[in-house]
């Protein structure tokens, strides 16, 4: 009898069928989940140069490709991973779907927005698709002039519409969030009962709003001088490219954090839920997102201190870029203190948890070694520098990202997935990951620039051992893939709460029904009320 | 009153709660704008501080009774809008619709007045590219002048021109009679973007048109 009516229960998956019902949806939980698709693609696509450049890195020859075609690999790669992949993965995917159900409303402020935002990806997708069909484009994912305007044969203006159209998705769901929590909240869901996961958006969707037209102008500019002749950065004219790099990391550089922040919400949610406590320093930890997204526009002149900044503009920049350390460590010794006598179990994502903390953590060190101006000037533009910018957005970002899609993979889908074969696979992305990128540290510290096809030999080893960890990182990114699609078959249904987690998203049923909350819900409780036994769970719902 | 609830998108609670999250959006869309903006007024002020002599001398190309004009056109626009919205919060719809006309109209004449003068820019070769020609001293800076002339003032007219479509989407419902005292939250959104396209003017004319006259 309970089973039969569970199955008519309405969701939002079988409110309604058909492509029709996907495209044209304004619910935030199908935007979600059109995100989610996506992105996942884009994540292949951007995978799939990786392996090209990981390939072609396992013999000291430039023997796989030419200088020119490994030029524009590296170059896609960073531009899909970036602005298609990272900037969007958890705000687009899991801040849409979970904002509105965990301040207890019933869809973000502008559903309508929220779905163009959505149709604004995909074009500046389909415009860098574009560009990867028909050649190509090689500055890098940085854009620099003037190569970006003048000297390059490849097809810059394409990829650089496609970022320039993707950043108006971004300021649309930073707009959208702002709004939502600002003005949907719950009755009695104060700014500090809010779950750190909403702060960490928040703190996220104020960088976007910020950070990303000032990199759209810039772009634009880009576009302007290369397609019309403008000469804004030109130096012939007495341009300044160094104006561009200004402009340029003064989005790029937060961007970084747009990228963090999110995660760092997931983080919170997770470790409380499975260390049984509330977290350390709710209130520091809050406050160290908004810090984090303040500090974070003050730090962009550490990319250009090789690059004509005066001494006294680079000292100040390496001041402030060790500033936000400090937030970044406030998290980390919070998290780790919410950890201290609690109960913890080892569920898939709390894995995925322990791998961010270690791997967050030597990112961020090395960062303050990169803070540095004498020792940057020794490290810059090699290895170093790519190892430490993938241990935050790949160690950091990603692990969270795909902690987060297993921890609420019950509720997005209703399914549960196999636990075994997630834990493993949380185990090999950590392994994998610190193969790949662990020997590039020690190999930029000996020398080797970034961006080179080709490499003295006495480096092959390292070399070695980085695409070898890569294949077992792959390895680790199609396991998932596997049984989170085989779940939504074979899974157990997920019961409302399968973690005993606190928050309004856990008291709604799995999946959620079209609105979310029959009625409105009243919050008459901190955030992260932990414990949550099974019989206080069974009255709640 | 029926005619009210319905205005009421199913996930707000009430018509409060809609209309703040609306302007609320429009003010933080506008802060877009403005970071959007000020990417082009750094480029600027960088380039004025390097190139002072030669930004003073280019803009004595720029021809300030059309500037004037279109300032005072702007303004006046400024003025229409700031009248339609009180109209319209009075649900005065026949003076609603006149002032947004006046609006759009004001704003199509400063349009015109920019095309002329981007054709006489265009027909003096001070269009920066290949064809550029400069008949005073320092060239190249006052090309990078004119570079940053066009593109501030290509933009701005880019946000006129939009306005001047949302105006025109406006108007079409207010003559439909979607607005009044109880419902004007799109009337309100569009003035406050149109004044911000003005302001955004204020600050050209000056930067642009009157460097060294003072």
């Amino acid at each position: 009898m309970e089973t039969e009516t569970k199955k008519k229960r309405v969701t939002y998956l079988n409110v309604a069928h058909g492509v029709k019902s996907w495209l044209f949806t304004v619910d935030h939980k199908r935007i979600g989940l059109l995100y989610l698709v996506s992105i996942t693609l884009m994540f292949m696509l951007g995978s799939f140069f990786a392996v090209l450049i990981r390939t072609e890195l396992l013999t000291p020859a430039g023997d796989l490709m030419s200088s020119d075609n490994y030029n524009k690999m590296f170059t896609m790669h960073g531009i899909v991973m970036v602005f298609f992949f990272l900037i969007p993965s958890i705000p687009a995917v899991l801040g849409n779907f979970l904002i509105p159900l965990m301040i207890g409303a019933k869809d973000l402020a502008f559903p309508r927005i929220n779905l163009l935002s959505w149709y604004i990806y995909v074009i500046g997708g389909c415009f860098t698709m574009w560009a990867v069909i028909t050649g190509g484009i090689d500055t890098g994912w940085t854009f620099y002039t003037p190569y970006s305007t003048t000297a390059s044969i490849s097809k810059v203006l394409v990829p650089a519409i496609g970022v320039f159209i993707t950043g108006f998705s971004s300021i649309l769901t930073g707009l959208n969030f702002i709004v939502t929590i600002h003005r949907m909240r719950a009755p009695g869901l104060t700014w500090f009962r809010l779950p750190l996961f909403v702060w960490a958006h928040y703190a996220t969707s104020v960088i976007m709003i910020l950070g990303t037209p000032v990199v759209a102008v810039t772009i634009l500019l880009v576009g302007l001088e290369r397609g019309l002749g403008l000469g804004i950065f030109d130096p012939k004219l007495g341009g300044d490219p160094i104006l561009f790099q200004h402009l340029f990391w003064f989005y790029s550089h937060p961007a970084v954090y747009i990228m963090i922040l999110p995660s760092m919400g997931v983080i919170s949610e997770i470790i409380c839920c499975f260390s049984r406590k509330r977290i350390f320093g709710y209130g520091f930890v809050a406050c160290s997102s908004m810090a984090i997204a303040m500090l974070g526009f003050l730090v962009w002149g550490h990319h250009m201190f090789v690059s004509t900044q005066s001494t006294y503009t680079a000292l100040i920049f390496s001041v402030l870029s060790m500033a936000v350390a400090i937030p970044s460590a406030v998290k980390v010794f919070n998290w780790t203190a919410t950890l201290y006598k609690g109960s913890i179990s080892f569920e898939a994502p709390m894995m995925y948890v322990f791998g961010f903390l270690g791997l967050f953590t030597i990112g961020g060190l090395t960062g303050l070694f990169l803070a540095s101006v004498g020792l940057d000037v020794h490290v810059h533009d090699t290895y170093f520098v790519v190892a430490h910018f993938h241990y935050i957005m790949v160690g950091g970002a990603l692990m969270a990202y795909l902690g987060g899609i297993h921890f609420w993979w019950p509720k997005i889908t209703g399914k549960m997935y196999a636990e075994w074969p997630a834990r493993i696979a949380a185990v090999l992305v950590f392994l994998g990951f610190n193969l790949t990128f662990y020997p590039q540290f020690l190999l930029g510290y000996a020398g080797m620039p970034r961006r080179y096809h080709f490499y003295p030999e006495e480096f092959q080893i390292l070399n070695v051992f980085s695409t070898a960890g890569a294949t077992i990182l792959g390895l680790g990114y199609i396991m998932p893939l596997c049984y989170l699609l085989w779940s939504l078959r074979h899974g157990k249904d997920a019961p409302a709460n399968p973690w005993l987690a606190t928050g309004l998203e856990w008291k709604v049923d799995s999946p959620p029904t079209p609105h979310n909350f029959e009625s409105t819900p009243t919050v008459d409780e901190e955030a992260y009320n932990y414990p949550v036994t099974p019989a206080a769970e069974a009255q709640s719902v | 009153m029926s005619e009210l609830v319905s205005r009421v998108q199913h996930h707000f609670a009430d018509a409060e709660q809609q209309y703040e999250s609306a302007t609320f959006g429009m003010w933080v869309f506008l802060v877009t704008e403005i970071m959007f903006f000020a990417g082009l007024f750094t480029t600027y002020i960088v380039y004025r501080h390097a190139y002072s002599a030669a930004f003073a001398e280019a803009s004595h190309h720029l021809d300030v009774a059309f500037g004037t004009f279109n300032t005072v056109v702007l303004i006046g626009s400024s003025l229409t809008m700031a009248l339609a919205i009180a109209a319209a919060k009075q649900s005065k719809q026949r003076s609603t619709a006149i002032y947004l006309v006046a609006t759009i109209a004001l704003g199509c004449v400063f349009l015109g007045v920019k095309s002329f003068e981007y054709a006489h820019k265009f027909h003096e070769n001070l269009f920066p590219g290949a064809n550029f020609v400069y008949p005073g001293p320092d060239p190249a800076h006052a090309e990078l002048f004119f570079s940053i002339y066009f593109a501030m003032t290509g933009l701005h007219a880019l946000h006129m021109v939009i306005g001047i479509g949302v105006m025109s989407v406006i108007l079409k419902e207010t003559l439909k009679g979607s607005y009044n005292a109880e419902y004007f939250t799109p009337v309100e959104c569009a003035g406050l973007y149109w004044h911000f396209v003005d302001l955004v003017w204020i600050y050209l004319f000056p930067l642009l048109y009157l460097i060294g006259r003072h």
